[in-house]
């Protein structure tokens, strides 16, 4: 198991290769999503090159109703 | 035409609309579409993880083939959050780089935080992001944010969510006779006549939210804010009559009246 740190929650996940896994375990895969690992924006190209360890900070986001 | 060009790109409508607070994703699709506006603003927040990821996304409602994206960073207090919030938008709308600024100052008055939105401005505009920012009516404010490149400026008219009108004419017309960019009057506008009147002033074009999702019926409201912003505009276009206090002029012919 990691513990990540996830829009703003500690929570402890299954091990995983990298970002794409992680957002499949999620079921946010092919979802209009945007994530910052560790401050840093991560393209959508580079999700199955970028990994997920143990600590790291992740933010998702998607687009709401707002004004 | 008359049409409102922002960053190059030229939209028939100058009424520009939030989309939030409706009571679900039809009423908001109803809604926009009944103002007929081009420019959506939507909110970027953090997903519940954990919750079903296949609820209908805004997205669908709104497809971003069909309007154009505003994403704003409402909710943040400091120009890091604000640009992060912009970076995580333009990698969530796939390098769309036209945003909307906004700083806040406290969560009471929604007023913005003028000194932190002309920080965040100056990275973003650097960063290549298309910046149409939230302010105060401050005039010298307004033409700095034109100066760091902003390209519109976005004055309030009283606070967000209010509904108070336009408060301080004086000062939007300062700032419109001052900036070359778009001015767009966002927040305050409370109904129909606020809209013409901005418009009357000059100002390029409208941005509301609460006025229409607030309203008993906001299809109805989406409805007569479209024809409001297009009677400003014209009546702007036509050029007013000049005010006369004191001395009254009758419309109808001096001569020929009976009994004369």
């Amino acid at each position: 198991m990691i513990t990540l740190h996830i829009n703003g929650q500690m929570r402890q996940f299954p091990a995983v290769m990298n970002l794409a896994e992680f957002l499949e375990s999620l079921e946010l895969s092919g979802k209009r999503i945007a994530v910052e690992k560790n401050g840093e924006i991560v393209p959508k190209s580079q999700y199955l090159v970028t990994p997920v360890n143990d600590g790291d900070q992740l933010e998702i986001v998607v687009a709401v109703g707002g004004g | 035409m008359d049409t409102l060009v922002i960053a190059g790109r030229s939209y028939a409508s100058r009424l520009l609309v939030g989309t939030g607070k409706y009571q679900n994703f039809a009423q908001t699709r109803a809604a926009i579409d009944a103002s007929g506006a081009e420019i959506v603003t939507v909110a970027i927040r953090r997903t519940n993880i954990g919750q079903d990821p296949n609820q209908p996304s805004l997205l669908d409602a709104l497809p971003p083939s069909r309007f154009t994206y505003l994403p704003n960073t409402a909710g943040c207090y400091t120009a890091d959050d604000a640009i992060r919030t912009l970076r995580l938008a333009r990698e969530l709308l796939d390098g769309h780089d036209l945003v909307k600024l906004e700083v806040l100052g406290d969560p009471q008055s929604l007023y913005p935080n003028v000194v932190e939105t002309i920080k965040a401005a100056e990275v973003l505009v650097k960063e290549g992001f298309k910046v149409m920012v939230y302010t105060s009516d401050d005039p010298i404010i307004a033409k700095q944010l034109e100066d760091i490149g902003c390209v519109a400026v976005m004055p309030l008219a009283s606070l967000i969510g209010s509904g108070m009108g336009i408060l301080n004419p004086w000062n939007l017309q300062i700032i419109l006779s001052r900036l070359n960019v778009p001015v767009i009057v966002d927040a305050g506008v409370g109904t129909a006549s606020d809209a013409a009147i901005a418009m009357e002033l000059g100002c390029a074009a409208v941005l509301m939210n609460t006025a229409i999702a607030g309203a008993a019926n906001p299809i109805l409201m989406a409805s007569a804010m479209k024809k409001a912003v297009e009677a400003g505009r014209e009546a702007y276009l036509a050029g007013r009559m000049p005010k006369k206090a004191y001395q009254a002029s009758p419309s109808s012919p001096t001569s020929g009246i009976i009994g004369s």
